[in-house]
């Protein structure tokens, strides 16, 4: 299903002039600082907010045209929406928000759907609750399931983590993963969280200032440094599609991707598992010269791209592995001392590589 | 029996004729709290204002207008009674009315604030689940608003016991028909040697007033709990 979204609005001397698609399941990362004007995309998305112009169309569906003069209301739209503060209903059971829904959609996902969604989500335990008595990570798996079950064509979900502290974050994160590899479903991610973005996305929108200031895969932007400085961030790293290739005897766990090979501590997944393996920046080391005795594991041969000064210690070297982007944080010292340019063979040694459900 | 008979009829009238004007009164209150609430209108001040004015008026002027409008020989009383065969001039209805036109502010602003304070992301939330309006209202808006409902019911349902004004200048003060306990403790006093009446009857009145806090705190944090505040 493509999902096409044009749309021009001025709120005082803000405007937001926007338009992107998306043609693929998966996460789209709705990104960029607050205030970029992500939430009222994604609420001209859902029927929340009216823009003046525009056009929004999902699948075969327009849902928005101004110069048709049409626009569905949220509950025609079959638009999914997680809120940031879940919004679930408090007078009602986690049971009867989970179903409300539910009852409502057309056609309704049958029962098997609905004790698998909330098995996938963990709320078997939580059923008769009332949502004042949920933790907010509980409450956000809530929302969430409850979206899922309106059986939506689209997912929006606005700043879901947002509002969450750290250890929250980090027992929802798993859950978002599993959606997002069993659903195939487009979703919606907007956030202002760069490292969420690494962890989910598999297309990233960035959105600044009422418009888009950059788009494609995550894979693709975000070991960039184009994208870093138009994002206003710095590179956190590199996100690659990854299969394990073989487990071998010394403990390590073969990893392929389109640029090499990286080994692992021994993972419990069955070769030809896909993987999604991020190479965090500061975990990436340089070196002109194949070290001889080391204990790093992996050592890739790549090419400079691109590099530039970061700031007053740092630099930022953009490596490609094959057809992988990779990123690396240097000291500026260190990079004048390797006299880094553009075009120049170099070893990259990574210190770690963290291994991502799928 | 403890009572005399004068004694139960009033307090059996008392509570009849609160719970009728209560009962009748929510779906009006329910109505305009929510146009209060929810919608914009040219002249919504003046609305606002006016019906207010049982609260601000002198109960004894309501009742005297009351009876202006719906004594039996005046045009709106008289076409009730032959139309409807409602008569409300000296029968405990026009007790309930009186009663309930005083106290329907009571319930509207109780109504009112429930409604005003209820988050509206709530019904964002219903709407991208599938739900319409009505929908909404049904079973969003009037549940979380119950707390207020019945807040609102219960000092509307006090207040009615205790009036007095607008009761007795509009429908008199008839044994078994419209008096009710204040209106009993105003004869008692009226009759010589009936200080004993009126203090057994006051001594009632401060029983019924135990009685109901203690049932409308009960009744308060049932609702609380059943909307999960």
């Amino acid at each position: 299903m493509t999902i096409d979204i044009r749309l021009h609005h001025r709120f005082g001397s803000f405007v937001i002039d926007a338009a992107f698609a998306i043609d693929k399941p998966g996460i789209t990362a709705l990104f960029g600082p607050s205030g970029a004007g992500k939430s009222t995309v994604a609420n001209a998305v859902a029927g929340l907010f009216r823009p003046a112009e525009g056009r929004i169309v999902l699948g075969d569906r327009i849902v928005f045209d101004s110069k048709e003069r049409i626009f569905l209301p949220p509950r025609a739209r079959r638009v999914g929406y997680v809120f940031q503060d879940s919004r679930l209903f408090p007078h009602m059971s986690v049971e009867n928000n989970l179903r409300f829904g539910w009852r409502r959609a057309e056609p309704r996902a049958d029962a098997n759907e609905f004790a698998r969604i909330v098995d996938m989500l963990g709320l078997e335990s939580l059923l008769a609750r009332k949502p004042a008595k949920l933790s907010g990570g509980e409450k956000s798996r809530v929302a969430l399931g409850r979206a899922l079950l309106s059986s939506p064509d689209l997912l929006i979900l606005d700043e879901p983590l947002a509002a969450l502290d750290a250890a929250r974050k980090a027992e929802i994160l798993p859950w978002l993963e599993r959606l997002r590899d069993a659903a195939r479903l487009p979703m919606i991610f907007v956030t202002h969280a760069l490292d969420e973005v690494a962890r989910l996305a598999d297309q990233v929108v960035l959105l600044r200032k009422g418009r888009v200031e950059a788009r494609g895969a995550a894979f693709d932007l975000l070991p960039d440094l184009e994208f870093a400085s138009l994002a206003g961030t710095t590179p956190l790293g590199a996100v690659l599609p990854a299969k394990v290739a073989v487990h071998r005897d010394d403990g390590l766990t073969e990893l392929a991707f389109d640029g090499g090979a990286l080994f692992v501590p021994q993972l419990d997944a069955e070769a030809g598992t896909p993987l999604r393996v991020r190479l965090r920046a500061e975990d990436v080391m340089l070196a002109r010269v194949i070290p001889g005795a080391i204990s790093a594991n992996n050592v890739l041969s790549t090419t400079v791209v691109a590099a530039r000064v970061a700031d007053e210690s740092h630099a930022d070297v953009q490596l490609l592995c094959g057809f992988t982007k990779i990123v690396s944080r240097i000291t500026r010292a260190s990079y004048q001392r390797l006299e880094i340019k553009p075009g120049m063979p170099i070893f990259a040694i990574v210190k770690s590589v963290i291994v991502d459900s799928r | 029996m403890l009572l005399t008979q004068t004694e139960s009829e009033a307090l059996l009238l008392s509570l009849k004729i609160s719970t009728v004007a209560v009962a009748a009164a929510l779906p009006f209150a329910l109505a305009a709290a929510y146009l209060l609430a929810r919608t914009r209108f040219p002249g919504k001040a003046v609305v606002d204002g006016a019906l207010h004015l049982p609260l601000i008026l002198p109960p004894v002027v309501v009742g005297y207008l009351l009876l202006m409008m719906l004594g039996t020989r005046e045009p709106l009383g008289a076409w009730l009674l032959a139309h409807l065969g409602l008569r409300f001039a000296f029968s405990w209805k026009g007790a309930a009315l009186a009663a309930g036109l005083i106290t329907f502010p009571f319930q509207l602003r109780a109504i009112r604030l429930a409604l005003q304070s209820l988050d509206r992301g709530l019904s964002e939330a219903a709407e991208t689940l599938g739900a319409g309006p009505l929908d909404r209202f049904v079973n969003l808006v009037l549940p979380l608003a119950l707390p207020g409902i019945v807040a609102g019911a219960i000092t509307a349902f006090a207040a009615s016991l205790g009036e007095f004004g607008a009761i007795i200048t509009f429908v008199s003060n008839i044994p078994g028909e419209t008096q009710t306990l204040p209106l009993a403790i105003y004869s008692a006093l009226q009759t010589p040697g009936g200080e004993v009446e009126a203090a057994r009857l006051s001594a009632l009145s401060i029983a019924l007033a135990l009685v109901g806090l203690t049932l409308a705190e009960i009744a308060d944090r049932r609702v609380r709990a059943l909307v999960g505040q």
